[in-house]
């Protein structure tokens, strides 16, 4: 096995152990990078200090001397940050988002930016107004997205592991297609500080790992209460790894909503099925329930994203930084003006407080379910990846990818997506939710469930 | 014809003295200071930034709605109102729009009529446009210095029937701001702003006017007083030859002392507003309000009273003496010692100019009265007497005081003491006023 395919809680035994250095491991991922960077244009900006820092890296820290991607909409000193958008290009932060400086000083190394689409306005990495990423399992097709960039880096083993961010889906989709482990934690649980904002009300950063064991280790060092993030939650922050160990020998009460069956494409509802089996040969009790259907979510999140979205994009106007407003994509455009009517006198009503008022039902309905579930299975994705060019003329794309996404997302729950096979040799994810904060306990089922499958560990031939 | 009254409504901005701004960690402070030097990702609208709301800043508006008599909303939330100005690096400001913090107070004139105020809210402030000319060069610089400094808003009611009410109501609340201690209220340095909305109505109607017209950037007494009487004049001039006057924004030519159109408001601007995302609401319990409102220091409109009440003290001395607390303090001290001689007292820290030339301690102070009482033994009501025996010999003297020359007071105290010898000045120019007005 080549160094760079590596979990990150392998590495780091390694490293202990003094079986190679940090240096070998960054060598490693830039070599893999370098090979295949052209071909799937994953990366959008290289760190050149990458190799110094790993010489002066400090392994007893928890990530010292580790490789990791990082995506563009995270502002990294030195690094410049764009989001993936032209408007932005050559932008160069003035300050360290928390998530990173976090991740920096439990010694990460951050090699490289990943591209995403443009200001997370996706679930393809086609609308990256710097090309499309391609997925390391097949080339014609799309990584999924916004974090396509960082899902495909993990997957063709140029990092070790990656930050994402999600809106709705943005992490657990793309990780669903490119066959990694994504975590999109509780609203609140990692700071959005530094984080270029996509919908403020549901922004949540977190890893794209090899594992879920990778995950629990890169999600202790990133969460936490932020004094500049006044949405992120004063709830202490535990020792992921240990709590999901612990927990592991614990049988859950699952829930699974039929409603959410429903949507799946036929292909893939076999192997669903199949990791629900999975989980009962585990220990854990699985039932069927009922959630509000998610197709309701949709208009829910659209509008709320939408509205947020025209809100949020309003500081890039050309007069301090950036380009000016000619420069933003279609796609940007469209949200701005789909937005900015959601929020006019008149309609807000109609649109926006409605859109919040059929939140709080989904929420309401969520907290009915835990009352009866520890955890409730969550596909992350109907299907598989789809073709490039796939989102052509269709301004709906991501939210109808992201059907299976959106309630917890809006909801503000935990979440995971996790390798549970292939269909025609493209992977297919299955995942969890859990009540907010209730992070250690998807880690713990998912942990099992990777103790005893090797979907996870299946590379593509790149 | 029709007699027409105005109606006038006033938008207040007041910025707080905190340490820190609105919702980050840069100094409030920002007068005098060098261009973009107290800035930081926040207050810039840079990418990824995120605004923490600053506690004490809450805690002041809140002071201050409750010193107007206000409710509280238990429920409340910062909301953003959308627009683009270059001063607004966001695109957005972050205000209140449907859950204030504070509502429904009001605030009495001397008169006994009560000025209903809407609402008290919390906001940041905009960066500083600088309009100059640089190597010949026309340019829009922008200092964001100024840029999320807290600022809270009163808003009243349309209840001002006259120039003279609302000039009365603002200087009684710069009052209450500086009792609260939460602002400098400085007009000049504009941390106190106003916001004049005037329109004219037929007498006895209650109706409000289909218009109106709002002043701004006025930034003295004086001024918002001559811009209100020149605006009733204009708008009552347009209504008498059958113009409805336009609505608007007027700013105020101070070397012309008229108004002047700055932008027509076709409409009610969209300013999309929604809750504000990055910030959680805020919950509030009735026991941390009345902690709140423990703290509320005694108002000088309460002393006031009180030196007019205990002390037999005129409304205007009282003002005065109230104005500024050490002041207060002090007068109160002394009066205390000298309960049979509080009159002359506040009439001499008054005439006496009091300030820091004042001895430090009332009692250094009683020592100086003792002595300049002894060189005053003549009973008021000779002195008058007196007086005006003297004065009736410089008629055309007089005749000048009365016009407001004040040379012509110098004078009369003069030929005073040339006949009568070491009397107190403050005691002859009283005596002066008395007579002559």
């Amino acid at each position: 096995m080549k160094l760079n395919q590596l979990s990150i809680s392998e590495a780091k035994i390694g490293l202990k152990n003094k079986q190679f250095s940090s240096q070998e491991l960054v060598e490693a991922c830039l070599q893999q990078i370098s090979r295949y960077n052209s071909k799937f244009n994953v990366f959008l900006k290289m760190n050149d200090q990458a190799l110094k820092e790993a010489e002066k890296s400090d392994i007893s820290r928890p990530f010292g001397g580790i490789p990791i991607a990082v995506k563009d909409n995270f502002l990294t000193l030195g690094l410049t940050t764009t989001a993936s958008a032209d408007l932005l290009s050559g932008y160069r932060p003035q300050y360290e988002s928390t998530v990173t400086a976090r991740l920096k000083s439990a010694g990460a190394i951050i090699i490289g930016k990943t591209n995403m689409d443009a200001w997370a306005h996706g679930s393809s990495t086609e609308t990256s107004d710097f090309g499309p990423t391609l997925n390391p399992w097949d080339a014609t097709r799309l990584p999924g997205g916004s974090s396509g960039g960082s899902a495909a880096a993990v997957a063709a083993d140029m990092c070790l592991g990656a930050i994402g961010s999600e809106t709705a889906g943005s992490i657990r989709q793309p990780a669903s297609w490119c066959s990694v482990t994504g975590f999109k934690p509780t609203y609140g649980r990692t700071s959005r500080y530094g984080v270029i904002a996509m919908a403020s009300s549901t922004d949540s950063p977190g890893p794209m790992t090899k594992t879920v064991a990778d995950s629990a280790l890169m999600l202790s060092v990133i969460a936490g209460q932020d004094p500049f993030d006044a949405t992120s939650s004063p709830e202490p922050v535990l020792d992921y790894v240990k709590n999901m160990k612990t927990l592991t020998k614990r049988k859950f009460a699952i829930g699974f909503p039929k409603e959410y069956l429903e949507v799946l494409e036929p292909e893939i509802k076999p192997l669903i099925i199949a990791a629900i089996e999975k989980l009962e040969a585990l220990g854990h009790s699985v039932k069927e329930t009922s959630l509000i259907h998610p197709k309701y979510s949709i208009g829910v999140y659209t509008i709320l994203q939408r509205s947020e979205v025209s809100s949020n994009l309003a500081r890039f106007d050309g007069i301090r930084f950036g380009k000016d407003r000619t420069a933003f994509g279609q796609e940007a455009k469209r949200r701005i003006m789909l937005g900015t009517y959601t929020l006019s006198v008149g309609l807000y009503d109609q649109y926006y407080r409605k859109a919040q008022q059929v939140r709080t039902l989904i929420i309401n309905d969520f907290n009915r379910a835990f009352s009866q579930f520890d955890l409730i299975i969550n596909p992350p994705t109907p299907g598989p990846a789809l073709k490039i060019g796939a989102t052509r003329n269709q301004p709906m794309f991501g939210e109808l990818q992201d059907i299976l996404a959106e309630p917890s997302s809006i909801a503000g729950l935990p979440g995971i997506s996790l390798p549970c096979g292939f269909v025609n040799g493209l992977p297919v994810g299955f995942g969890l939710i859990a009540p907010q904060f209730h992070e250690p306990d998807i880690l713990a089922v998912s942990h099992a469930f990777q103790q005893t499958t090797d979907y996870h560990l299946q590379k593509p031939i790149l | 014809m029709i007699t027409y009254e105005p109606v006038i409504g006033f938008e207040i901005h007041v910025e707080l003295k905190t340490l820190s701004k609105m919702f980050c960690g840069c100094p409030a402070d920002h007068f005098g200071k060098p261009p973009n030097s107290q800035t930081c990702p926040v207050c810039l609208g840079l990418p990824g930034a995120l605004p923490v709301p600053n506690a004490k800043a809450i805690d002041w508006c809140l002071k201050l709605g409750l010193a107007l008599g206000c409710q509280v909303n238990l429920h409340s939330k910062f909301d953003r109102k959308n627009y683009f100005y270059p001063d607004l690096p966001k695109g957005y400001q972050i205000s209140q729009y449907d859950q204030p913090f504070c509502h429904s107070g009001h605030l009495a004139l001397l008169s006994g009529k009560n000025i209903r105020i809407t609402r008290v809210h919390m906001e940041e402030d905009t960066a500083k446009m600088q309009h100059t000319e640089i190597n010949g060069e026309k340019l829009s610089l922008i200092d964001f210095n100024r840029s999320g400094v807290p600022l809270v808003e009163v808003v009243t009611e349309p209840d001002f029937s006259s120039s003279d009410e609302a000039v009365e109501f603002l200087k009684e609340i710069q009052v209450i701001v500086r009792d609260l201690d939460i602002s400098t209220a400085d007009m000049e340095k504009g941390s106190m702003r106003l916001e004049a909305n005037i329109s004219m109505r037929p007498q006895g109607q209650t109706k409000l006017p289909e218009y109106k017209v709002e002043i701004k950037n006025v930034n003295s007494f004086r001024f918002i007083k001559k811009s209100m009487d020149f605006e009733q004049s204009r708008q009552t001039q347009l209504l008498n030859s059958g113009v409805s006057p336009v609505q608007e924004t007027r700013g105020f030519n101070e070397s012309k002392g008229e108004t002047v159109s700055q932008r027509r408001k076709e409409q009610a601007h969209d300013y999309r507003y929604f809750p504000e995302p990055d910030i959680p609401p805020f919950v509030f319990s009735p026991h941390y309000i009345e902690s709140i409102r423990r703290t509320l220091p005694k108002l000088s409109s309460v002393n006031r009273q009180e030196l007019s009440d205990t002390y037999g003290l005129s409304t205007a001395n009282a003002y005065i003496i109230c104005s500024d607390h050490k002041m207060y303090t002090y007068f109160i001290h002394l009066a205390s010692t000298m309960p049979d001689k509080t009159k002359y007292i506040s009439d001499f820290i008054i005439n006496k100019r009091y300030g820091e030339k004042f001895p430090e301690t009332p009692e250094k102070l009683l020592a100086l009265i003792n002595e300049s009482q002894n060189s005053f033994q003549i009973d008021p009501k000779i002195l008058s007497e007196k007086v005006s025996n003297i004065l009736s010999q410089y008629p055309q003297a007089v005749s000048d005081y009365q016009s407001g020359k004040i040379q012509a007071r110098s004078y009369l105290i003069g030929q005073v003491k040339k006949s009568l010898g070491n009397v107190e000045t403050a005691q002859i120019s009283m005596i002066i006023k008395e007579l002559y007005g």
